[in-house]
């Protein structure tokens, strides 16, 4: 679901045909038919944006049918955990959640917490819960729960009362599929579930981009724990990511909330002693984060080395503190209103990437300096003379007072480097030749201008400056051109002990100051002095698990979670799926992929008082990041916009919420301001102008926002030209001629497109009435081998408020035929 | 070379045991005489397809310091030696003639592009780096809590670039308080 594998991930769609000739099934739930469709046992189309309504629909299923695999639900979720009474769910408040602050427009989750105990959420939003109780910070025990199932304020009852309303005729309003059609999915997934099989589900950014996302994958999650599908071969959910290395990319963390290995970044209001930021409410967190100080102070040596030492905080004083949202669209107003004055853009294309294109780009025009690092001159260099609103005759070139510099980028092939792909797997690429003329690698780059910056400064003595001059910057320099090892960089992020010897693994760091590691995730990348990641022995010289190719993160564990594959005594649940197993006589467990937690842990230990992290979860909790080792069914704390998923509409939608009062997601993040206008929703004055609904979409052939793609001749010849996708009937409606132009227009923008009429595209039924969609492509720009309008032009920004990403997958448009009126003559 | 009907394709595809061509048949005296460029480079160096996250193995031929070729890397587990047609066309991509070899400057309110040296260009955005980051540098908040930070440069990019690279980058940018560090898995 929200992913077109064969098509976008082709090569790794090679097992899902393996599979299938094993007798596997395969299921394609999208709006549009696909190759992905063509191939699959039962394709699903439903309306783009109500995902949730549709697994919420499977939840209600397996509940009331009771085809949730027991044992593991029991046992490995926090299913049985009661819930603070005083919580309300959105069927109690017409969609909304106990909590919910209408000034601020923000849920605070005290009510939302565990019965005798608040939990430190594993990922999202992390900071403190608020203390509850007797303030206890459950540490591997569960305060209060019931296994029998029965109480009322267990989370299994709530689940069951949440999803209630959640039923197949319910799916058929929401979605527009019809009952009998989701009715054979639901036994299919149940059939396919259980300790003999297991289930997979694959999403892409057909998932992550709406105002709910997060909520989407949590939606999956919970269907997932229920069957028994987490931590077991052939299960999962697994997110088909775009680009080479953008796993690596947030694990490393170029993003604004996270430091390397989703350490939490600083916010200005935390503790800004050490101990008090690692361990809030004074005990530590369950689970491996109880490990917290280790990891942060391991990267704060990595960072500073000798000038972090204990007397002062490591140095912890020298990260910047952060007061809010800092994502890339806030820097995209900023830059509009002025803030922010300078920008780098290293690899990346936001004039035609990201959503409200004509937006980003007035912000790229207001800006003082600007560096853009790529191969091509793309849409995001040229914007100050090669742009709509230049062509258009909005803007002169010489208005724009922005400074800028393209600075050729060195290719894959021209220098050394690992990208983490897909499934967390490091992956080295060898220099093959040396870039000619002025083109370097990004590492280069940071090295060389962090070494300008550095002596520039040096003499001023500034105390804003300690951070910048305090960091270790001493990296080996290589050949003609002075490039930085690209292997002394990951030595520096795996890891190294006090006597610079390797470490071997993440078990190793401690927190106080004898180990540096940039990154504990990756630490034991370069075990033994070993680049791991350059590892390549052929498949058919090992086990089918590979562990000899590359390094996956943590500890080189291919399956994460996998003490969920054998059963609470440690026997396999069943041999057909049979992965790691306890072997009583030697006193480990066995099995071909890397444990995830402690080899010689027995299923029987019970945690000893005072036990702190792993070592506070019994022998058989399988989800080691959780402060209490189980599945979180019931989300107490990290997600902002509710514990349980709900379906809500897009900010743009032409229905109206069949489930709730509450249309859109009422903790969604918006920017109400002229220049970001939003059409008003089903229900509303004027919803009727903008009346389909409009959905962006990869090719094979090009490359997210075409920078690699566009300007490649082979790639352009086989997709030379934008196109939208209309269906017959949408065809007739508008008049619209295969092959020939059409025009879509929202209030953000009006972009030309091709008119593709094809049946891949169904008008759905959807609450009585048919709802039309339109398929984008969002692949072209001003330039390249092949021109064309931007699809993410037509789109508001609206967040999603877990992750700030924005709503591309479904909003509102209209369509009619002919080029726009502003086309420039050619 | 006289003509030998025996020797033309379509004589050996019908006759032979190759009736779709796809096999030895496929080939003529023109093309038997061809070498393949894997056949002729001087080096291989191993390596993974910069396109999605699916990171097929590579292998990059090169001939003269030049790549000449790149293929899939049979012994990969993932991909088994295949590509799509991004990572198929991935030696174009680097070949390219269009790609930029030199560092291009447009000056404030600028018609066209200007050329600068490298060294010039690090140089005078080492200086942008500093006076912009002077101007804006917030060391505490207004509850005096400390900040040590700058709101005034932003960065975006990191999912096209490798691991080490990253890594260096938002060190340098916690170095320096620059907190709007973000790449396209925010997007
Ligand atoms: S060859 Fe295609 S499927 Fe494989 S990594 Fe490259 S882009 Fe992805």
């Amino acid at each position: 679901m929200g992913s077109n594998m064969a098509e976008c991930h082709p090569v790794a769609f090679q097992w899902v045909v393996e599979a299938q000739k094993r007798g596997g099934k395969l299921v394609h739930v999208d709006p549009r038919f696909t190759r992905t469709s063509a191939l699959a046992d039962l394709h699903i189309p439903l309306r783009a944006g109500s995902d949730i309504a549709f697994l919420g629909g499977l939840i209600h299923y397996v509940l009331e049918k009771q085809r949730y695999f027991r044992d593991y639900m029991v046992n490995y979720t926090n299913a049985a955990t009661i819930i603070d009474e005083r919580f309300l769910d959105t069927e109690d408040l017409d969609g909304f959640f106990s909590g919910w602050n209408e000034d601020q427009g923000v849920y605070e989750n005290r009510t939302w917490q565990y019965r005798g105990g608040s939990v430190w959420a594993a990922a999202g939003q992390r900071t403190a819960p608020p203390p509850q109780g007797d303030g206890v910070v459950v540490a591997g025990e569960v305060p209060f729960e019931d296994p029998s199932l029965e109480d009322p304020h267990c989370v299994f009852q709530l689940l069951r009362r949440h999803f209630s309303r959640y039923t197949e005729e319910m799916v058929e309003r929401a979605c527009g599929v019809p009952a009998a059609q989701f009715r054979r999915l639901a036994e299919l997934i149940c059939d396919s579930s259980g300790p003999e099989r297991s289930t997979c589900f694959v999403y892409a950014v057909g998932w992550t981009q709406h105002t709910v996302g997060v909520q989407y994958i949590r939606t999956a999650a919970i269907l997932q724990l229920l069957l028994g599908n987490m931590g077991r071969p052939g299960g999962g959910i697994l997110a088909l990511r775009g680009h080479a290395n953008i796993q690596g990319a947030t694990d490393i963390a170029t993003l604004f909330d996270v430091l390397p290995g989703y350490l939490p970044m600083p916010m200005a209001s935390d503790s800004t002693d050490l101990d008090g930021f690692c361990r809030p409410h004074g005990g530590a967190a369950g689970g491996y984060w109880g490990n917290l100080k280790a990891y942060l102070v391991s990267l704060l040596k990595a960072y500073w080395g000798d000038a972090a030492t204990p007397d002062n905080q490591f140095a912890f004083d020298h990260l910047p503190r952060l007061t809010g949202d800092h994502s890339t669209y806030q820097s995209t107003l900023g830059m509009v209103d002025g803030t922010v004055k300078g920008f780098f853009v290293l690899g990346e294309n936001p004039a035609v990437g990201s959503a409200h294109g004509t937006l980003h780009r007035r912000g790229l025009r207001n800006l003082d300096w600007l560096v853009v690092r790529d191969l091509y001159e793309i849409e995001t260099a040229s914007f100050w003379y090669d742009s709509p609103e230049v062509a258009a005759g909005e803007v002169r070139s010489e208005e724009i007072g922005t400074e800028v510099f393209l600075l050729p980028a060195a290719a894959h092939t021209e220098k050394d480097g690992s990208f983490t792909n897909t499934q967390r797997l490091l992956q080295w690429h060898q220099r093959a030749i040396d870039p000619a003329g002025d083109r370097r690698s990004e590492l280069w780059f940071a090295y060389w201008l962090g070494r300008r910056i550095r002596a520039k400064l040096e003499g001023q003595h500034r105390d804003r400056d300690r951070p910048l001059l305090d960091l270790t910057w001493g990296y080996p320099l290589e050949g003609e051109q002075q490039e930085p090892q690209a292997e002394a960089v990951l030595r520096e992020i795996s890891g190294v002990a006090a006597d610079g010897s390797q470490l071997p693994g993440l078990g190793a760091l401690r927190d106080d100051g004898s180990t540096s590691s940039g990154t504990w995730i990756y630490c034991g990348a370069f075990a033994g002095g070993q680049n791991q990641a350059a590892r390549r022995r052929p498949h058919w010289e090992q086990s089918w698990v590979a562990p000899e190719w590359g390094w996956a993160w943590p500890m080189n564990r291919r399956v994460l979670y996998n003490r969920a594959s054998a059963d609470p005594s440690g026997r396999p649940w069943s041999e057909r799926k049979r992965y790691l197993a306890w072997d009583p006589e030697q006193g480990r467990w066995t099995g071909p992929d890397v444990p995830d937690f402690p080899v010689d842990r027995a299923p029987t230990y019970k945690p000893p008082p005072g036990a702190s992290a792993e070592n506070s979860l019994p022998g058989d909790r399988p989800f080691v990041m959780q402060a209490d080792g189980r599945g979180w069914l019931f989300a107490p704390s990290g997600l902002l916009d509710g514990p349980f998923p709900t379906h809500y509409e897009p900010q743009e939608s032409p229905t109206r919420n069949p489930l709730y009062e509450q249309e859109a997601n009422p903790a969604r993040q918006r920017f109400l301001r002229p220049d970001n206008p939003y059409h008003p929703t089903a229900g509303e004055e004027g919803a009727d102008r903008f009346p389909f609904v409009m959905t962006t979409y990869r090719l094979t052939e090009h490359h997210t926002a075409g920078g690699m793609s566009r300007f490649l001749a082979r790639l352009s010849q086989l997709q030379p030209e934008m196109f939208c996708e209309v269906s017959p009937e949408l065809a007739e409606l508008r008049h619209l001629r295969h092959g020939g132009w059409a025009t879509i227009v929202t209030a953000r923008a009006s972009i030309e497109a091709r008119v593709l009429v094809t049946a891949r595209v169904t008008p759905l039924r959807v609450q009585g009435r048919q709802v039309h969609q339109v398929g984008l492509p969002y692949h072209w720009g001003s330039r390249g081998l092949v021109r064309g309008d931007s699809a993410n032009d037509l789109f508001p920004l609206v967040l999603d408020p877990n992750v700030h990403i924005q709503e591309v997958k479904a909003a509102t448009c209209d369509i009619r035929p002919g080029r726009r009126a502003d086309q420039p003559p050619s | 070379m006289p003509f030998d009907a025996r020797r033309w394709p379509v004589w050996r595809q019908v006759t032979g045991k190759d009736l779709l061509g796809l096999g030895r048949t496929a080939t003529s005296t023109l093309t038997e005489g061809r070498t393949a460029r894997t056949a002729t480079a001087d080096r291989v160096a191993t390596s993974i397809c910069p396109y999605c996250a699916v990171g097929c193995g590579q292998l990059v031929y090169v001939r003269d310091g030049e790549v000449t070729q790149i293929e899939g890397d049979p012994a990969s587990p993932l991909s088994r030696g295949r590509l799509c047609p991004k990572g198929a066309a991935s030696r174009e991509l680097v070949n390219s003639p269009l790609r930029e070899l030199k560092v291009k400057y447009r000056p404030p309110h600028g018609s066209s592009w200007e050329e600068i040296s490298l060294d010039s260009a690090m140089d005078m955005i080492a200086d942008r780096v500093i006076a912009t980051r002077d101007a804006t540098f917030e060391e505490v908040d207004e509850k005096g809590r400390p900040l040590r930070r700058t709101m005034g440069i932003a960065s975006l990019g990191g999912a096209t670039i490798d691991n080490e690279e990253n890594y260096l980058w938002r060190k340098l940018m916690v170095g320096l308080g620059v907190v709007q560090v973000e790449n396209q898995a925010r997007i």
